[in-house]
């Protein structure tokens, strides 16, 4: 019903270019995963290693306590709701979703029963004897994931299924889609480069780049406190101030800052603050800064500000829409010391 | 008022054009039914005395089946030949994919002529004597890259993606051949299978060159002429033309029914 993932130094190359380079992750059974990184960073890659689609130059993989390296898609207990859909247009939502279930030897009474079964569950009932070329996208999204689903398999995996939806579409099939995973139970792995999307539904947010793990943990600790400059900025905003460590703090351009913990003296960090953090009430004041632009964005308005001592700086502040805020308005922004996040990577 | 004369002028070319085409197929059924002894103007009157004779005719109506047999047959087996290697070649992952292509499609600029006597000289190379298995064979040949080239033309990234789809949920490679790609295009399927049956069925020289004993219908029409022209060919040939037509109907009702 459900299996975690065991991924150790796995690499993969294309030609000149290392698309994975050591991924070391572990999945727990039954939870909701999201890869998330800018297009190229190698996300698709892991997910097509998992699902049996690729094979990796070295590295292992194992799928609950078994060993996957080698073993084709059919044989793997994945199934993959693509990108495209890839549903298959010459059969009906019945038989599309009882594919899987004919392979594995299913009457045909019984994958009917399923059919109608998964439709149910994805909210499409009765649908059965359409064919996807009268579904919209969205529809067609659900019958994919019934398809994947309908074969009880341990991993699901979900490559931007998201993707090609409009905004609202988007956010309800999110839910629906956590909805799901509680309900079914499997190990869920979703590709996606879009981070709202992926704090929204994931147990265990791992953020890629450039072939590497950037950072991996739940969405509030690597939001709260992220490993690296990179899953800092990637997911949310966050105002990096670069500097080196000195007596437990980061010396920047604004002075002292956050807490280094054990880090050696003299090493080159950032020191992070996200918008939401920077206020005019904090206990500790930062600067005195410019507001170099304002932007209304319905829920706060974003202010773009440059320190008057370290003008190259820039840091974005929310405040709320109810205080008018002008170009050009001179303010003294505060922070809480702990929220400030330092960085080494 | 300057638009009609140039209406005028593409009615008068396109009837023309069809006449060009169309007329000596026209001419040639219509004396079929001539009431005389000879399939020249003046039109004597309407008789089916020579398609009876030519349904009558055992030595015919033994090269129609032999030419059907063969037409089906060979057009199966290149259909077959013609689809796996499309799929190889679709797939991507074949090393020299554009060569491979290349080099199954450039038969399609060689002249029958030449296919026939290469085959003509291989086979007594190789000591297997002339049959309607080796005009098969012959047909098979030719018909490959017409076959190879439908295919290839109908499979793409849907296909692909699909057959990806497949193997995903536990579809073996023939399961996802026959389940799955097949049934994707298989309009061009159809289309490939009786464009190769209606190039099988009217080949001559082929045909002509690697038979013996027994011979498809257009080399016993091709002996029938050489006693002299009489409204039995003429019955014959518009026979020939009307399954040819059938099958190519077909074809557009297939291919035109999807779109």
């Amino acid at each position: 019903m459900t299996a975690g993932i065991e991924i150790a130094a796995l690499s993969r190359r294309f030609g000149g270019t290392q698309a994975l380079a050591g991924i070391d992750l572990t999945v727990a059974a039954g939870a909701f995963c999201v890869l998330l990184g800018p297009s190229g960073c190698g996300k698709t890659t892991l997910l097509n290693i998992i699902g049996g689609f690729d094979d990796p130059d070295e590295g292992r993989l194992s799928i609950g306590g078994r060993d996957m390296v080698g073993v084709p898609a059919a044989k793997r207990p994945t199934t993959t709701v693509f990108q495209d859909y890839a549903l298959f247009p010459h059969m009906t939502l019945s038989e599309n979703i009882g594919f899987g279930l004919r392979m594995r030897g299913w009457s045909r009474p019984d994958r009917q029963a399923r059919a109608a079964e998964m439709l149910g569950l994805v909210g499409l009932p009765g649908a059965g004897d359409k064919r996807p070329g009268q579904l919209s996208g969205g529809q067609r999204q659900r019958v994919a994931l019934a398809r994947a689903l309908a074969v009880e398999p341990d991993v699901l995996l979900l490559d931007e299924p998201l993707g090609a939806l409009d905004l609202n579409l988007r956010r309800a099939m999110q839910e629906e889609l956590k909805d799901i995973q509680r309900r079914v139970g499997a190990t869920f792995v979703h590709v996606t480069h879009d981070q709202e999307e992926a704090m929204a539904i994931a147990d265990l947010i791992v953020v890629m780049n450039d072939g590497r793990i950037e950072d991996a943990g739940p969405p509030e600790r690597v939001y709260r406190a992220p490993r690296s400059r990179f899953a800092a900025t990637f997911l949310g905003d966050m105002a990096l101030l670069p500097g080196v460590v000195r007596a437990g703090q980061v010396e920047t351009a604004l002075g002292p800052l956050g807490d280094a913990g054990d880090v050696a003296e003299g090493t080159a960090a950032a020191a992070g603050i996200r918008p939401e953090h920077l206020s005019l009430d904090g206990s500790q004041a930062l600067a005195e800064v410019d507001v170099v632009e304002s932007h209304f964005l319905g829920g706060h308005r974003k202010l773009r500000c440059a320190p008057v001592a370290a003008p190259e700086i820039t840091l974005a502040v929310h405040r709320p829409v109810t205080v008018e805020a002008r170009v050009g308005d001179r303010l003294t922004l505060r922070v809480d010391p702990d929220t400030v996040v330092v960085l080494t990577r | 008022m300057t638009r009609t004369p140039r209406v005028v002028a593409c009615a008068v070319y396109m009837v023309l054009l069809y006449g060009f085409i169309f007329l000596p197929v026209a001419v040639l059924a219509l004396f079929s039914f001539q009431d005389g002894r000879f399939p020249i103007p003046p039109f004597r009157g309407f008789s089916l005395r020579w398609h009876e004779a030519v349904l009558g005719d055992a030595d015919l109506m033994a090269a129609l089946i032999n030419s059907l047999g063969v037409a089906v047959l060979s057009s199966l087996l290149a259909l077959a030949l013609g689809f796996l290697a499309a799929r190889a070649v679709a797939t991507g992952a074949l090393p020299g994919a554009a060569a491979i292509r290349a080099a199954l499609t450039a038969p399609l600029s060689v002249s029958y002529l030449v296919i026939g006597l290469g085959l003509l000289a291989s086979l007594n190379l190789i000591g297997i004597g002339l049959s309607l298995a080796t005009v098969a064979v012959g047909h098979v040949v030719i018909n490959t890259p017409l076959c190879f080239a439908i295919c290839a033309a109908a499979l793409g990234d849907q296909q692909r993606s699909a057959e990806r789809a497949a193997r995903d949920l536990g579809a073996g490679e023939w399961q996802v051949m026959a389940l799955v790609t097949a049934p994707m295009i298989l309009p061009a399927l159809l289309a490939a299978f009786l464009l190769s049956v209606t190039f099988s069925w009217d080949e001559f020289i082929i045909a002509f060159l690697l038979s013996r004993f027994e011979v498809t219908l257009p080399v016993e029409i091709w002996s029938l002429l050489r006693s002299g022209l009489n409204p039995k060919t003429n019955a014959v040939g518009s026979l020939v033309f009307l399954v040819s037509a059938i099958a190519v109907l077909v074809v557009e009702l297939a291919v035109l029914r999807r779109r």
